[in-house]
């Protein structure tokens, strides 16, 4: 995937004397010395990130962590004190204000916390907006907003002002608004906020289900570790102005980099987290008509297992042979791998979390894990996935007695 | 030894002087280049309001009023114009509208651009705020010797004067209603590349409108109080007759002046207020620009959704459900 938005080096001071906090930054100052020594407030402090075609690229932190400015900067609603900011791998630090107004107008476009509708304009009329400051004919602005109101389920409401709406449906309408100009890159500040848990959960399953269709770029902030892991394909944990870590969910959670993203991971549910593809073993399987008992024994002994899974010719499970099946089927004078083949076996799709196989987990039998055409992937222990559920990094109590 | 000016007396009264003989002498051209559009306004709409006949008038007040801010507003105000009529000062009301239009036309032209530069420029408010300050805490009479000075007396100047009091109210409404939008909106606007032209003219100015309203009418009541003391400068209307009473001792005569002042001041605020008043919330309104409202037009067509009255009825909580997209 090629890079969308790259980040480098990117510094953002408030303040009367950016240059000195700039120089104390470089020294590695912290952000309280420079609010001590200069007055300035470093917001964001030189971040760098790759963010590719298509994903959604979380950014994560408190409030105070700098990343509403660090948003802001990628679309330079604020100037950044320094750095570059590469769209498509175009410099938009380095051009001038009409090129950044065109680069507004038709790359990127923007979500808001408090959903920033115009509330002098109607549902349409704020779904045009993008359009009409790019100086489209009416007709043909107004039937884009309809197209983009069916998306988000708003058509009937088209003429009804913000003020009618309830706020998961005005957020919708800033999301329609966002997307009505077709940008490749959707910048989401909070979007999700503001709304109640019930609705913020329905508006985070419709950007997936939108997100499948319409393949943005998305930059998306958050203080919800939930949501971050929820939407993010990768997530950047920022923390006073800094990243501190940059990865897919499941790398956050197993292996945080430091003691801060240790604190949000502690009370997830971790069976939420990972899927079955990243904890799944890889063991090849046996397959029907090729391998014999013999075979199978042997390959038992190099994976030190007691079972495996047999497959087809294409690689469809069809069931399991055990250790003690084989040798029964041995003493019985059957010599096909097919006799000895136990076929009551759980399997699951491969983008299942592990939350989801609690209940095949009792039986102790392996569960198969299945790719999207159905194909054998994976197999997966019930001790594994317990094990996953456990956090690696030591529990509170023990962690701050250690020196 | 009783005074400081015993020791020094500081010349200013004849420097002021000297400063002001000088400009009217140098200046002539520059002054009459202001008098002359002013001029123009007050004779053509004074002009047009003693021209058309009085129940004309009282009938488009009406539906001004009727339009604007309701069916009372509408019926006061008729009855409050024929009262004034049958006081026997109709034409000097109508002057006096001639007047306070023509300085709240004046006011809008100077007033609108300044507001607008301010509410967008932290440098330029601040060098006008201190203006505007002075402006508002200088007594309505002082306004008037250097206007007398500059522009001779008669209604012309009595115009000015009232424009330059009337004025600081607009411009700090103005100002303050472009600041009050909310930030979020600002940037959303900008966000979708606004240029500052469009930015202006599609979010600022339209969410500033209710504010810069109430500066408009504080900017018309101001008007109708300075026509008053611009009597004093020669201006005509219902204050010179109120000036008369006084003059003469004549309370009857200053009564019903200031009573006609007060029924049309009255009109106005209702009328001024209404029109800052935009509804911008349930179902969906029939679409038309104040002007059209103000005149009693039809909505434009195509103006009504067709989903008109069924989702009215209905609360947003209910009808929202996920969407089908």
């Amino acid at each position: 995937m090629p890079v969308k938005v790259r980040a480098e080096r990117l510094s953002k001071v408030f303040g009367d004397s950016p240059g000195a906090a700039l120089e104390m930054l470089d020294g590695g100052a912290s952000k309280d010395e420079i609010l001590r020594e200069t007055g300035n407030v470093v917001a964001v402090s030189e971040v760098r990130f790759d963010i590719e075609e298509g994903e959604i690229f979380m950014v994560m932190g408190l409030s105070g962590s700098g990343k509403s400015t660090l948003v802001r900067c990628l679309n330079r609603l604020i100037e950044p004190t320094c750095g570059d900011v590469l769209i498509d791998g175009e410099n938009i630090l380095a051009v001038d204000e009409g090129r950044v107004r065109e680069l507004r107008r038709t790359k990127m476009s923007m979500v808001f916390q408090h959903f920033a509708l115009f509330p002098h304009k109607s549902v349409r009329e704020n779904v045009e907006f993008g359009l009409k400051i790019r100086g489209a004919a009416p007709a043909e602005r107004g039937a884009a907003a309809l197209d983009t109101l069916r998306l988000v389920g708003l058509e009937d409401w088209a003429e009804h002002y913000p003020a009618s709406l309830s706020g998961g449906m005005q957020q919708r309408v800033g999301l329609a608004r966002a997307l009505a100009t077709d940008p490749g890159i959707l910048l989401m500040d909070e979007a999700f906020s503001a709304l109640d848990p019930l609705i913020r959960r329905d508006m985070q399953d419709e950007l997936l289900d939108l997100q499948r269709k319409v393949r943005k770029t998305i930059v998306f902030i958050t203080h919800d570790f939930h949501e971050a892991l929820k939407l993010g394909d990768r997530i950047a944990m920022m923390r006073d102005g800094k990243i501190v870590q940059v990865g897919p969910p499941e790398e956050i959670v197993s292996r945080p980099a430091d003691d801060y993203v240790v604190d949000f991971t502690r009370d997830i549910d971790r069976g939420r987290v990972f899927s079955c593809a990243s904890i799944m073993r890889k063991i090849p399987p046996l397959q029907l008509g090729k391998d014999t008992l013999d075979t199978a024994t042997r390959r038992m002994r190099q994976e030190s297992r007691d079972a495996l899974h047999v497959v087809d010719g294409e690689g469809r499970p069809r069931g399991i042979v055990h250790a003690g099946a084989i040798a029964r089927s041995v003493q019985a004078g059957e010599p096909d791998l097919a006799d000895a083949l136990l076929d009551g076996f759980p399997t699951t799709p491969e983008t299942a979390r592990i939350a989801d196989l609690y209940t095949m987990c009792g039986d102790g039998l392996p569960i198969a894990v299945l790719d999207s055409r159905g194909a054998y992937a994976g197999v997966l222990m019930p001790l594994d996935i317990l094990t996953k559920l456990t956090p690696d990094v030591p529990d509170p109590g023990t962690r701050r007695a250690m020196p | 030894m009783s005074d400081p000016s015993d020791l020094f007396l500081l010349p200013l009264e004849d420097w002021i002087q000297t400063a002001v003989e000088w400009v009217v002498a140098n200046w002539r051209p520059v002054f009459q280049a202001i008098r002359w559009p002013i001029s123009y306004t007050l004779d053509g709409l004074e002009a047009a309001l003693q021209g058309i006949p009085y129940l004309v008038v009282v009938i488009a007040m009406f539906a001004i009023a009727w339009r604007t801010a309701g069916w009372r507003t509408g019926v006061f105000s008729i009855a409050a114009m024929l009262f004034i009529g049958f006081l026997g000062l109709w034409d000097k009301a109508m002057t006096t509208l001639a007047i306070v239009f023509t300085a709240v036309v004046f006011c809008v032209i100077v007033g609108l651009p300044l507001g607008i530069m301010a509410g967008r420029s932290d440098r330029f408010w601040s060098w006008l705020r201190p203006v505007l300050d002075v402006m508002q805490t200088t007594p309505s009479f002082v306004y008037l010797v250097p206007v007398v000075m500059l522009f001779g007396i008669g209604t012309v100047p009595g115009v000015i004067a009232t424009i330059i009091f009337s004025l600081p109210p607009l411009i700090r409404l103005t100002n303050l209603g472009l600041r009050q939008v909310r930030t979020e909106v600002v940037e959303a606007g900008l966000a979708f590349g606004s240029t500052r032209w469009q930015l202006l003219k599609e979010v600022q100015f339209p969410l500033a409108l209710p504010t810069i309203m109430a500066g408009l009418n504080q900017t018309l009541l101001l008007a109708m109080v300075m026509s008053v003391i611009a009597a004093m400068i020669g201006a005509e209307g219902l204050g010179l007759t109120v000036l008369r009473g006084i003059g003469r001792l004549d309370v009857g005569l200053a009564a019903i002046g200031g009573i006609s002042i007060a029924l049309l001041a009255i009109i106005l605020d209702r009328v001024t207020q209404a029109l800052g008043q935009a509804r911008r919330d349930g179902p969906p309104v029939e679409r038309r620009s104040w002007l059209a409202m103000t005149l009693g037009s039809r909505p434009r067509p195509g103006g009504t959704p067709a989903t008109g009255e069924n989702d009215s009825s209905r609360g947003p909580s209910e009808r929202f459900s996920k969407g089908g997209g």
